[in-house]
């Protein structure tokens, strides 16, 4: 917790730093426009032929139990997240959960846990709910994909299991999430 | 009476001997304006050696604590010596409205405990009362005296010997111990009913006060457990698969309202205790939960977000259609009854805050009682005039209390760790 927040603290700093030593010329501001936008045309390019092979893995390539362990694998994602008081799973999950889903019908042994947390924020029993509904959002995506009802486990924790314990977006945004966990792998 | 409440407390003790518990203090952040001055003069021990308790002590300590007094112990006019000689004079110059005086003397395992109330603006006696306390229950003789206290001045009985549970939360590095703990409403005398590695909420009491019922996590999900607060004796009342929560008993003590979605979505159900038989009082595929009964035990109120977002919707137990009641704000839930059944107390939610709303049944009427960012899980003193409540400080769970009529306001903190999920026992 303190290495995160010292890390934050010292890009933060960096970030000030830099903002000091931007000059102000307006020539100098259009061309930084310029080079921000290719930047960010770069990045979404890339992260949709990222995107693009993550679903071309989870339709088409098959998993061994190794690949569960490999960090480069889209089954190393464990983690998907909700906005606020929602439980739409968001597309940006949609690769990694049809990974999972591929993973789970190639090995009809394999058991999976789904368990549902969400922020502080509202009641406890209201949020326990909510952790349930996102658990169950998360299920019909791998059901979609073809995994058994038998090869999962839906619970949830509401918002008493946090991950992050500060006050602030940053943290209630780790929070809301359902945890992918392997119960047995095959 | 007596007997019980000496083997609850028995019970309480051997549970509790070996461990640690959350010492909670009480500080008054703010109460009324014109609150009524009372001299509460020292309560004299007629005997030999010295009792455990001083009740003097802390009958000004409750009276206090309620906000509506400002007691005054030193520097008082002579005491009169019985109760026949009052003289007013003295005390009323002294600006004060009310006099309390009182006496304890050995009676075999007893303590007499003789107290007088005078009215001092009127110049008469209330009234006067001897009772006898168990010498090691002075403590709770001296909650009781406060409650006559109380309700001789106000007109309203005192909750001063109502108890309360409640969650305690230790922290060390990551590792997380909760316990379910019971204290008097002062926070003294704290006892550890339940301890886990694993979350624990939502207690609810018996109406006799001998029980509770809560959502332990020591499955790794969530499960409603029954613990009798005296002899410790615990056991699962549902586990049914999915969510098994929110348990509020009914007033008559036969049957429990919970939030079960073993159905697939979170419905409220209504089980007969002795025979364990389940009813659903709801259907519907949206998140239904928070259950509490009206003192009548034939309406159920609780959250649903079947508009959309969460909202507190009334049900009769005996079936019927939902109606709602809350419409003021995008997030309404977690009601709790007043003891009157006349009003219903919630967390209201919006401008990214959660505070604390009375809702009056009878003209609809709504009015906000705290200001503050965080507060849940709310629940009403057994006389009505207090609601409890959870809330944050800086990350840290504390709890806090609020006059029904959101003037007087209490922070109730443990002294290391977290506390959060209040609930106040039924009148003692």
């Amino acid at each position: 917790m303190n290495t995160v927040f010292r890390l934050t603290l010292a890009a933060i700093v960096m970030a000030a730093l830099s903002a000091c030593a931007t000059p102000t010329r307006d020539a100098d501001e259009a061309e930084r426009a310029a080079e921000r936008e290719a930047a960010a045309e770069q990045e979404r390019a890339e992260r949709e032929a990222a995107e693009a092979e993550a679903r071309a893995l989870g339709r088409d390539r098959q998993f061994d139990a190794a690949a569960l362990d490999d960090p480069d694998s889209p089954l190393a994602e464990r983690l998907v997240y909700f906005d606020f008081d929602r439980d739409e799973v968001k597309s940006e999950f949609m690769p990694m959960l049809e990974a999972h889903a591929a993973y789970l019908s190639e090995n009809p042994g394999a058991r999976m846990r789904l368990e549902g947390h969400t922020d502080e924020r509202g009641t406890r029993e209201y949020n326990l709910a909510l952790g349930e509904r996102r658990a169950q959002s998360v299920r019909r995506v791998l059901n979609l994909n073809g995994v058994s009802d038998d090869q999962l486990e839906v619970i949830s924790y509401g918002e008493e299991m946090p991950v992050a314990f500060q006050q602030n977006e940053e943290a209630w945004s780790k929070n809301r999430r359902v945890e992918l966990v392997y119960e047995s792998r095959r | 009476m007596q007997r019980m409440i000496r083997a609850m407390l028995l019970g309480l003790m051997l549970l509790g001997s070996t461990q640690a518990h959350a010492v909670l203090e009480v500080t008054v952040t703010e109460g009324v304006t014109g609150a009524i001055p009372v001299a509460v003069a020292p309560f004299a021990w007629e005997g030999e050696g010295r009792p455990d308790e001083d009740v003097g002590r802390i009958l000004a300590a409750n009276l206090t604590r309620s906000g509506l007094f400002e007691v005054e112990r030193e520097g008082l006019p002579p005491v009169p010596s019985g109760p026949v000689d009052f003289l007013a004079q003295p005390w009323a110059d002294a600006g004060m409205e009310y006099l309390v005086t009182g006496s304890k003397r050995p009676d075999g395992d007893d303590v007499i405990v003789e107290f007088h109330v005078y009215d001092i603006l009127a110049e008469e006696r209330l009234g006067g009362w001897r009772i006898p306390v168990p010498a090691d229950l002075l403590r709770r003789g001296a909650h009781r005296v406060s409650d006559i206290v109380y309700e001789q001045i106000t007109g309203d009985p005192g909750a001063f010997s109502a108890r309360i549970a409640f969650v305690s939360v230790d922290r060390q590095d990551d590792a997380r111990t909760f316990s379910l703990e019971v204290a008097d409403s002062d926070g003294a005398n704290p006892r550890t009913l339940f301890r886990s590695r694993k979350p624990i909420m939502s207690p609810d009491w018996s109406p006799d006060g001998r029980e509770l019922m809560y959502v332990s996590f020591e499955n790794r999900r969530s499960e409603v457990f029954r613990q009798n607060v005296e002899t410790g004796e615990r056991s699962r009342i549902a586990s049914f698969s999915g969510i098994n929560s929110a348990p509020a008993w009914s007033p008559d003590g036969r049957q429990l309202a919970l939030s079960l979605s073993r159905d697939g979505s979170p419905n409220i159900y209504v089980m007969d205790l002795a025979s364990g038989d389940l009813r659903q009082l709801t259907r519907s595929r949206a998140i239904e939960t928070e259950p509490v009964w009206s003192p009548d035990g034939e309406t159920i109120y609780f959250t649903s977000d079947r508009a959309g977002g969460p909202q507190i919707y009334a049900q009769p137990v005996s079936g019927g259609s939902a109606r709602r009641l809350t419409f003021e704000s995008g997030y309404a839930a977690a009601a709790t009854v007043s003891p009157d059944g006349r009003s219903l107390v919630y967390v209201e939610g919006g401008g990214g805050g959660f505070r604390l709303a009375r809702l009056d049944l009878d003209d609809r009427r709504v009015t906000q009682l705290t200001d503050g960012r965080d507060a849940e899980s709310p629940s009403f003193a057994p006389n009505g005039s207090m609601i409890l409540y959870a809330m944050t400080d800086a990350g840290r769970g504390l709890l806090g209390s609020v006059s029904r009529d959101g003037q007087v306001h209490q922070r109730i903190a443990a002294r290391e760790g977290e506390v959060r999920e209040p609930a106040w026992s039924p009148p003692n």
